[in-house]
């Protein structure tokens, strides 16, 4: 079963299931459902950027932008019906108010023409003010559970975010640390999204008790593509 | 034996130092009168002498003499600063400064402050400063920003630097010199003091200790010539000498006979993981009981200390260190220097045999343990040219920019500067006298808001422009931040090595006695139970808790994980012309061993022994593969470099390199293509392969991607102050830190790759970490002098690098083929058949079978019903 023995033709997207819906991983940190054609990102942390600079912290103010032109790529290529964004997609309650001019219209032409939902999360519990369409707490999706902070004991097909899965290997001396997204098939929680936003280790017991360990696996985010690596390969930071 | 360059009268010693020397036996040294004289005319001055010429004493006798002669009272502000790279000079500097003091009887207070000083002495300090303040850079830079200052160090008559040469071509030479201007600009009649050992270029240090408007273009300088010449063997062997390695441990019984033979011995090691096999191979064959003692970096500072002081008190008989014993405090014991491996470098030689016997009138002894046959011509090389008092270039590099961005900010802190002022400040230290006001300007600018082309951050702005045209603090939270982040050195992300006291699960685990420190990569690559040797002990992994490892003792003598490395320096220039020399001409093979003269013998025989000036290229195939394997002996990190350009090129040439590696003397490449065949029939051309133009694009997309360039770029995002070290009330994990520059990176060399940091960055890396000069230089003199020999199956001379494949990290960038490789191989072993896993019946795979794609495949509109869910059953097919 080596992966250079198959034939060329089986280069497809690589799709993977929780609770039975099948969902397609780009390899940019995204889910898309085809068949309602929902686009699915967490923790963009839009103007996470301006949110450091005011404590004394000049990051490039180019954050929004980034994470903004990569959405665009990803709308671009599925031209989704609907874009939901998983909660933290704003780094505190004045992101929005500090959205820069350019931003804000590149954010109004991805709208344009379909749904958006800012799903809640613990650093924007409030629906962002002049920012276009619609604000939840949480939504369903068929079977799935869409919000923003996994529930321990939830029901089998909860999509979520904000604990921003990275996973770590290390192969020949070397460690590869990439952002991934963690499932045991039940369950899967999203990379973040966002430019600058960090990780956090899928060994970490923030991930404790959410997973079937023996079903568990991350899908590690490479340049070029995505890469399932079962749980018992992975490392702690 | 000494020169001075200007013959200014020597003035008499006051009575009671002439009468203080003689109590001591001892009479002045005449470079210690000179450097009084030109100190007391008001010059600076430069002092330059070996070991043991009593340059310390020379430095502060112009001080001692003006406090003796003109007693100024009580509370007469400080009158002498002296800084030093180390906090441990300064402590013993404090000690032995005590003895002339109170044997005068004079009245001189002398404190140090280094970081270890309790606030509540600094704060008396800055209330009654001593007479003599010791201290280190990053102190002085603390009270450059301290709004009494001023008051501070407006009577300072004397700045005493020591060790200028270690600390000149650093950042905190950089940081050092900034204060230093500073300083003078508050103490008008300052002059200063540099104390330095033997360099190539001592204009450089005279340079970096004046102020050029101040009508003195170049330090005095007083120059003591080495005493007699140093006595360096090198270890022979008749039993095998080995063909790779660098520890040079099968010496260890010839080393423990050295030892027994002297009084008191250093064993220089040139990584801590050799200096962990050669203390661990010492005491193995140690039936005497020899004290001997291990001391490194990683050790906890503690242990160090204790190591330290037994050896002050001359309790010790060995003591097998590192770099961390180069420099610091003198032990008059020391009869005899061990080197083991090469010393890669003349100076580096020099300074370490100085370190035996501290009188200028015998020779040190030294003893070169060569750890592999290139080794032995490299320990030959490095003799010649330290017999011949050879230095190495430190090549001048102009100031950094994020330690300028640094002393902006700390000068805000200290009072309201004038933009224009402060430029001309600036420019009168030496490593900035290059800096161009609009590159001033952009420094401040980014120290106030970023410095972005998208404006924004005006608001948060940290120093403001106000109507008086002066800078100042915003606010004085800035201030305190500031502190909190000052210094430049900022650590490798090292992680406390602890005893766990008790078994069980991980949570509830007691930690125990802290060992020392490990760079977080070593850890990276162990699992829970690999074995591995340090502070002399093999320990076991058992977990890593929060930012601790876990370990516990291991009953095993042989660690699984071979190496922790930690510290390489590559060849010198120097030492690598003469090793290019020395192989070249086989009338001088009959000064070498007779194993290493017949091995250069069979290279001339089946490849070909390279003229000095050559490039020598052999190919051939080995085990499936096809090697190319350069020798340019320009050293590891130039190497390295190449090799990352090299296998780019030969990449598009369609050779399939698959990795190389890199030692001090050639890269070996490897890949599936024949290279040997293209270049025969000129597929590949290798002039072209090594062309100057590499250094265009190639190394640019190289540099941009590169994993080195994020930790350059993280470390001067840190010292800058993009990224703080430390909030005040809680320390941030530098591997959150480390998380964030990657990203902030990423997102900065798109949007503004030309941004003042990432400019300080890629001055950085081309500077040390790629060796970049070197690089250059030797694509320029290897143009058109290219010898290439195809051979049918390893040379001779290829053998220790081949052996290294395996030893050595292997490179290349694509961390997508290891992400590949780890998918196939764990799925493999997730699938494998019954008997080689317990879980292939309990657990079903949950997912679809491993898939990967390419960005450019995804095609959205295909079925994605064709996700191949198959799965093999239980021992089926493969």
């Amino acid at each position: 079963m080596s992966l250079s023995a198959l034939p060329a033709e089986d280069q497809i997207e690589p799709t993977l299931r929780v609770a039975g819906v099948a969902l397609t991983v780009d390899v940019a940190g995204a889910l898309y459902e085809p068949r309602s054609g929902a686009l699915i990102v967490a923790d963009l942390h839009l103007e996470k950027g301006s949110s450091f600079a005011r404590r004394g912290q000049f990051l490039p103010p180019y954050d929004t932008a980034t994470t903004l032109g990569r959405l665009a790529r990803l709308v671009e290529t599925y031209r989704p019906k609907a874009v939901i964004a998983l909660g933290d997609s704003f780094h505190d309650g004045g992101g929005p108010s500090r959205l820069g001019e350019a931003d804000r219209a590149a954010l109004a032409a991805l709208q344009r023409g379909r749904d958006w939902i800012w799903i809640a999360g613990n650093h924007d519990p409030e629906p962002p003010a002049r920012c276009g369409g619609a604000a939840l707490s949480e939504m369903t999706l068929g079977p799935l559970t869409l919000r923003h902070e996994p529930q321990a004991g939830a029901r089998p097909g909860e999509l979520a975010g904000h604990l921003h899965p990275v996973a770590r290997l290390a192969l020949r001396g070397r460690g590869v640390r990439r952002r991934c997204f963690a499932t045991d098939g039940a369950r899967i929680v999203l990379p973040a999204f966002g430019a600058y936003a960090g990780g956090l280790n899928v060994r970490d017991q923030a991930f404790g008790g959410l997973f079937a360990a023996d079903a568990f696996m991350a899908w590690m985010l490479g340049e070029t593509g995505v890469y399932a690596i079962p749980g018992f390969g992975l490392r702690p930071d | 034996m000494s020169t001075a360059r200007r013959a200014e009268a020597v003035p008499v010693l006051p009575d009671r130092f002439t009468r203080w020397f003689a109590s001591r036996g001892w009479s002045p040294r005449t470079h210690q009168l000179e450097l009084l004289a030109h100190a007391s005319a008001g010059r600076d001055a430069l002092l330059i002498a070996p070991t043991g010429a009593g340059k310390t004493l020379a430095g502060f006798l112009p001080t001692l003499v003006e406090l003796a002669e003109a007693p100024r009272g009580e509370s007469a502000g400080i009158h002498t600063l002296y800084v030093s790279p180390l906090k441990a000079l300064a402590v013993d500097i404090a000690r032995n400064l005590e003895r002339p003091v109170s044997e005068m009887g004079l009245d001189v207070r002398v404190e140090g402050r280094t970081g270890d000083t309790p606030a509540s002495r600094r704060q008396r300090q800055k209330r009654q400063p001593p007479d003599i303040l010791l201290t280190t850079p990053e102190q002085m830079a603390l009270l450059i920003g301290d709004p009494g200052a001023g008051r501070l160090f407006e009577t300072v008559k004397r700045v005493v630097v020591d060790e200028l040469h270690a600390l000149s071509p650093t950042k905190r030479g950089d940081q050092l010199a900034l204060a230093l201007a500073r300083v003078r600009a508050m103490a008008p009649s300052l002059t200063t003091v540099g104390l330095s050992a033997t360099v190539k270029t001592p204009d450089e240090l005279r340079r970096w200790l004046v102020d050029p408007r101040r009508g003195q273009d170049l330090a005095d300088l007083v120059e003591v010539h080495g005493g007699a010449a140093p006595d360096i063997a090198i270890h022979e062997t008749d039993e095998r000498l080995p063909w790779a390695g660098h520890s040079a441990a099968h010496a260890a019984p010839a080393v423990y006979e050295a030892i027994k033979r002297h009084r008191t011995t250093l064993v220089f090691c040139n990584t801590r993981a050799f200096a962990e096999i050669a203390f661990q191979e010492l005491w193995r064959i140690n039936e005497d009981n020899l004290p001997i003692a291990l001391h490194h970096g990683s050790l906890d500072v503690n242990q160090r200390r204790k190591v330290e002081a037994a050896m002050g008190e001359g309790r010790l008989r060995a003591v097998v260190c590192t770099s961390t014993l180069d420099l610091g405090i003198d032990w008059g014991d020391v009869d005899l220097v061990v080197q083991m491996g090469s010393p890669k470098g003349s100076s580096r030689l020099l300074q370490r045999t100085g370190r035996a016997n501290h009188r200028l009138d015998e020779p040190s002894k030294a003893l070169l343990v060569p750890a592999n046959r290139f080794e032995v011509i490299e320990c030959e090389a490095a003799r010649e040219a330290a017999l011949a008092g050879e230095q190495d270039a430190e090549a001048a590099k102009p100031g950094s920019l994020d330690v300028l961005a640094q002393h902006v900010l700390g000068v805000a802190c200290g009072a309201p500067f004038d933009e224009d002022a402060l430029y001309g400040e600036v420019v009168s230290a030496a490593p900035y006298a290059e800096l161009d006001r609009k590159t001033f300007a952009e420094v401040v600018r980014f120290v106030a808001t970023g410095g972005y082309a998208l404006r924004g951050y005006e608001r948060f702005a940290k120093i403001r422009q106000t109507k008086d045209g002066l800078w100042r603090v915003s606010n004085p939270m800035i201030a305190q931040s500031w502190r909190l982040n000052v210094g430049t050195i900022v650590e490798a992300t090292m992680l406390k090595v602890r005893f766990a006291r008790s078994k069980g699960p991980v949570g509830r685990m007691a930690g125990g006695r802290v060992v020392g420190q490990v760079e977080e990569y070593f850890v990276e690559t162990m699992t829970p139970g690999d074995t591995f040797m340090f502070g002399g002990e093999v320990l076991r992994y058992v977990a890593l808790v929060e930012n601790e490892v876990f370990v516990t003792r291991a009953a095993s003598e042989t660690p699984k994980v071979a190496v922790y490395a930690g510290g390489k320096m590559p060849l010198t220039t120097g030492i690598a012309a003469r090793v290019r020399e020395a192989i070249a001409d086989p009338l001088r093979w009959s000064a070498l061993p007779r194993q290493v003269r017949e091995w250069l013998g069979f290279q001339q025989e089946r490849s070909e022994i390279p003229r000095p000036d050559q490039l020598l290229v052999e190919t051939f195939p080995r085990g499936g593969r096809h090697f190319l394997i350069a020798y340019p002996f320009e050293g590891r990190l130039a190497h390295q470099t190449l090799g990352m350009l090299l296998t780019r090129r030969l990449e598009r040439a369609r050779a399939q390199p698959l990795g190389f590696v890199a030692t001090d003397y050639a890269l070996a490449v490897w890949g599936l293509g024949d290279m040997g065949e293209m270049i025969a029939d000129g597929r590949l051309s290798l002039d072209d392969l090594f062309d100057q133009d590499m250094l265009g694009d190639d190394l640019e997309a190289w540099m941009a991607e590169s994993a080195l360039m994020k930790r350059t770029f993280r470390n001067c995002a840190i010292i800058a102050g993009l990224i703080e070290r430390r909030f005040p009330g809680k320390e941030k994990t530098s591997r959150q830190v480390t998380m964030s520059t990657d990203l902030v990176y990423d997102v900065l060399r798109r949007h503004e790759p030309d941004h003042l940091l990432l400019r300080a960055a890629r001055a950085d890396a081309s500077r040390g970490l790629i060796d970049l000069e070197r690089v250059a230089e030797f694509l320029a003199r290897a143009k058109a002098h290219i010898v290439h020999r195809p051979l049918e199956r390893i040379s001779p001379l290829a053998v220790p690098i081949l052996l290294d494949v395996g030893r050595e990290q292997v490179y290349g960038e694509a961390q997508d083929a290891l992400l590949r490789e780890a998918a196939e191989t764990l799925v493999e072993e997730a699938m494998g058949p019954i008997g080689q896993t317990p879980r292939t019946e309990a657990a079903p795979v949950p997912t679809p079978l491993l898939r990967t794609t390419d960005r450019r495949n995804l095609k959205p509109k295909s079925p994605l019903t064709r996700s191949l869910r198959s799965r093999p059953s239980p021992g089926g097919e493969r």
